[in-house]
């Protein structure tokens, strides 16, 4: 039986180089499918690991209950002094807290190679935010000096924007800020942000209130404590969350779109795909009937011959879903863009991440349509009247 | 035409092949009909009619406030003819993933402004009167099961009222309809009374989001919008005033690169199916090289030959691409009882037949050549 199979599937695939063409459709087409389904998913998942790698468990934002996002967070500025003081939250070198209460502005400047203005979040902070966010670093320039309109800009909103460099003047709030440094963050979403001093800021803007207040606490288990102290405090109405919670459920808007837009048009895609190897598979098994119908007469099964035109038709759907999972990771792995996260208004700049496990999907959807697309053509090519067909 | 009982028995010489290349075809202008559906969609909603209204917000970001006091001295500007404001409010309704605008709107001159929303006479006079009422688009109310007089709770995430609490609470006074699709779309909003928003929220008393003017001549609306901003400069809430439709464009163009990865899909779809299809074509021109050959033989001329096999890779073409865009048209409506505002625009049908047509000649032309060029003495013979 084995044997049978073997022989049978040689004999179809030292003809293979003979139908080229036809069998390139197969190749090509499901080349297309895989391309795009995995390209779509990269996104999604460049964008989403973005947003959750930002934060640590052990740091808690504060802003305003109900509120969805720190945009739409108003916090008045003695409660922004309250929830600093609020036990759990570890002490500094200077024996300050590790928190800073920030306020989060947007401003509108151009992308590269634009004019229109596009949302980038102006997030005014304290000067030791680097003490509350250690994976940030300055990598050029030095720190914003409050008092003064600076700014520092970080590496993707760097990448992104026009007009990047030191001594830069951007309109941010009441005239032009210069650009004093450049930040990095590790990749997380802080880095497609500009940040200023708050107080300057708050006064630049007319502003009497920052949005958030972002701690760094003793451990992971001391947010419970933290939480009820907030929760429990007449003057204040706070939702508390842990970083990463919070900024993982920003991507689930973009992501659930991209995805979904990923996995329709890779379903309809595959279906087209789908017809092209029916069409190659059957005209394939057509040309050869005299030959299968030789093999039924000596007494091979049934059985074999289908085996092997299925072998057939998933060998080279294989090698099609290979090819287009390499393009796809060859072009896009690395892709940095930036896009609106509606979410919360602002761009964020990321990078399409084509992972092992991406490539896997594609790789198996390519298997799947190989084994439909085969298993008809094959169904034929075993029921084929083997008298008729000697005749032929 | 005489001929097209020929073309037609042609094309359907070996009925598998052609109906599994047809259908991989339709497959393929079915996402060619939506997704160009979406882009055009998204894109076209945004340009709306009505190219006199422009459209001021703070200088440095559309989502700073502006001071009320702004509405009279936006009005006494030369060549303003109608001033409206209008709030972004941002709540929620049950749910986070149930998006859509809320805004709060001076509702004495908001609907003069966007005329081209169709709102009935009963509905505007209950609005005037209920203070808490409500106008909500058509396509919403379908979506959520509201119906005039229900009174719908909203979560507010940025305007908490007076006491702290995020429930606010509307009075659905009358449903928005769009004149035409693009309006249609537009008009997928809440809007409410700003003076029942203004009185009842705990902070930002006398500002508003944006203000919207309609002009009296059109062709002044430039310098109308410079004059609008050059009353503000130097104080401490500057305005940037364009045309509606610029600032909408700009707001288009921040989502990136969306349409650039839909041309980007939709070109490897068609390289895909250009390959398929060819083939397919090569591979029947091949089969029926002595038939040509006798078509030659009994006087048809080596153009008619070609335009032969033209005409037949074009219907191939164009009745799968009917069919595709067919079977998209008819999948919209579901479509857009979850994305209120998304519809065919007939543009598309266009873009898709040219598309079709283009997809014809580039697979058709390489065996009608071929067949052109066929030497009769050698094709019989090769029989």
């Amino acid at each position: 039986m084995i044997q049978q199979v073997w022989a049978v599937t040689l004999m179809n695939l030292r003809a293979v180089p003979q139908r080229l063409g036809a069998s390139l459709v197969i190749v090509i087409g499901i080349a297309g499918v895989v391309g795009v389904l995995v390209a779509l998913l990269s996104m999604a998942k460049g964008f989403q690991s973005t947003l959750n790698s930002t934060g640590r468990p052990d740091r808690v934002i504060v802003m305003r209950g109900g509120a969805m996002d720190e945009l739409s967070s108003v916090l008045f500025r003695e409660q922004a002094t309250i929830i600093k003081q609020a036990p759990g939250i570890r002490m500094g070198a200077d024996g300050r807290p590790l928190a800073v209460s920030e306020v989060y502005m947007l401003a509108g400047l151009p992308r590269k190679g634009q004019t229109e203005p596009a949302n980038v979040v102006l997030r005014g902070t304290e000067p030791h935010v680097f003490a509350v966010r250690p994976e940030a670093k300055l990598v050029e320039g030095r720190m914003f000096r409050p008092g003064v309109y600076e700014v520092i800009v970080g590496r993707g909103a760097r990448d992104q924007f026009a007009g990047m460099h030191l001594g830069g003047k951007l309109p941010l709030r009441d005239g032009d800020w210069t650009i004093v440094g450049f930040f990095d963050s590790g990749g997380d979403v802080h880095e497609s942000e500009l940040w200023a001093d708050a107080e300057t800021l708050m006064q630049a803007g007319k502003r009497g209130a920052p949005n958030s207040v972002t701690a760094q606490l003793e451990s992971e288990q001391d947010f419970q404590r933290f939480k009820d102290a907030l929760t429990t405090d007449p003057r204040l109405n706070p939702g508390v969350q842990r970083e990463p919670d919070y900024y993982s459920s920003r991507s689930k808007a973009l992501n659930g779109l991209i995805n979904g837009l990923g996995y329709t048009v890779g379903v309809i895609m595959a279906i087209g795909a789908l017809f092209g190897a029916l069409n190659t598979m059957y005209a394939a098994v057509s040309t050869r009937s005299v030959e299968i119908a030789t093999l039924r007469a000596i007494g091979f099964g049934g059985a074999p011959v289908v085996v092997s035109v299925m072998i057939e038709a998933m060998l080279l759907s294989l090698a099609g879903g290979v090819l287009g999972a390499a393009i796809a990771y060859v072009v896009f792995n690395g892709y940095s863009v930036s896009t609106l996260n509606f979410q919360t208004f602002s761009q964020v700049a990321f990078a399409f991440q084509v992972t092992p496990d991406l490539l896997r999907q594609g790789v198996i959807w390519s298997l799947l349509i190989g084994a439909v697309g085969g298993f008809f053509p094959a169904l034929k090519a075993a029921r084929l009247p083997v008298v008729e067909a000697l005749r032929g | 035409m005489k001929y097209f009982p020929l073309i037609w028995s042609a094309l359907w010489r070996k009925k598998p092949r052609t109906i599994y290349t047809m259908l991989s075809i339709v497959v393929a202008f079915l996402l060619f009909g939506m997704l160009q559906a979406v882009a055009v969609g998204m894109s076209k909603s945004f340009e709306i009619s009505g190219a006199d209204r422009l459209f001021t917000a703070g200088k440095f970001s559309f989502t700073e406030i502006l001071p009320l006091g702004y509405y009279s001295r936006i009005k006494s500007t030369p060549g303003v003819q109608l001033v409206s404001h209008a709030s972004w409010f941002g709540g929620v309704y049950q749910d986070e993933r149930n998006m859509f605008p809320q805004l709060a709107v001076d509702h004495e001159t908001y609907l003069e402004m966007y005329d081209e929303f169709i709102v009935d006479e009963a509905a505007r006079k209950e609005w005037a009167r209920n203070k808490t009422g409500a106008l909500v688009g058509k396509g919403l109310a379908q979506k959520f099961g509201w119906k005039v007089g229900d009174r719908i709770p909203i979560q507010a995430s940025i305007w908490p009222k007076r006491d702290g609490r995020n429930d606010w609470e509307f009075d659905i006074v009358g449903l928005l309809d769009g004149k035409d699709e693009n309006a249609k779309a537009q008009a997928e909003v809440l809007l409410f009374r700003f003076d029942y928003f203004d009185e009842a929220r705990q902070f930002g008393q006398g500002y508003v989001g944006w203000y919207l003017e309609k002009v009296s001549d059109p062709a002044q609306a430039g310098s109308v919008a410079a004059a609008i901003d050059r009353q503000f400069a130097n104080s401490p809430k500057e305005t940037r005033t364009d045309s509606e439709k610029a600032f909408n464009q700009a707001f288009m163009k921040q989502l990136g690169d969306i349409q650039l990865i839909i041309q980007s899909i939709l070109g490897a779809v068609f390289f895909t199916l250009l390959f398929l299809t060819g083939n397919t074509m090569m591979q029947s021109v091949r089969e029926r090289i002595p038939e040509l050959a006798v078509l030659k033989t009994i006087g048809f001329s080596d153009r008619s030959v070609l335009a032969l096999v033209l005409s037949e890779s074009l219907l191939l073409c164009v009745i799968a691409a009917l069919a595709g865009l067919g079977i998209a048209t008819f999948l919209m409506p579901g479509l857009a009882a979850k994305m209120p505002g998304l519809y065919m625009p007939p543009e598309v049908w266009a873009m898709g037949l040219g598309v079709a047509g283009l997809l014809a000649f580039i697979v058709g032309f390489p065996p009608a050549w071929r067949a052109m060029r066929l030497d009769i003495v050698h094709a019989l013979s090769a029989r």
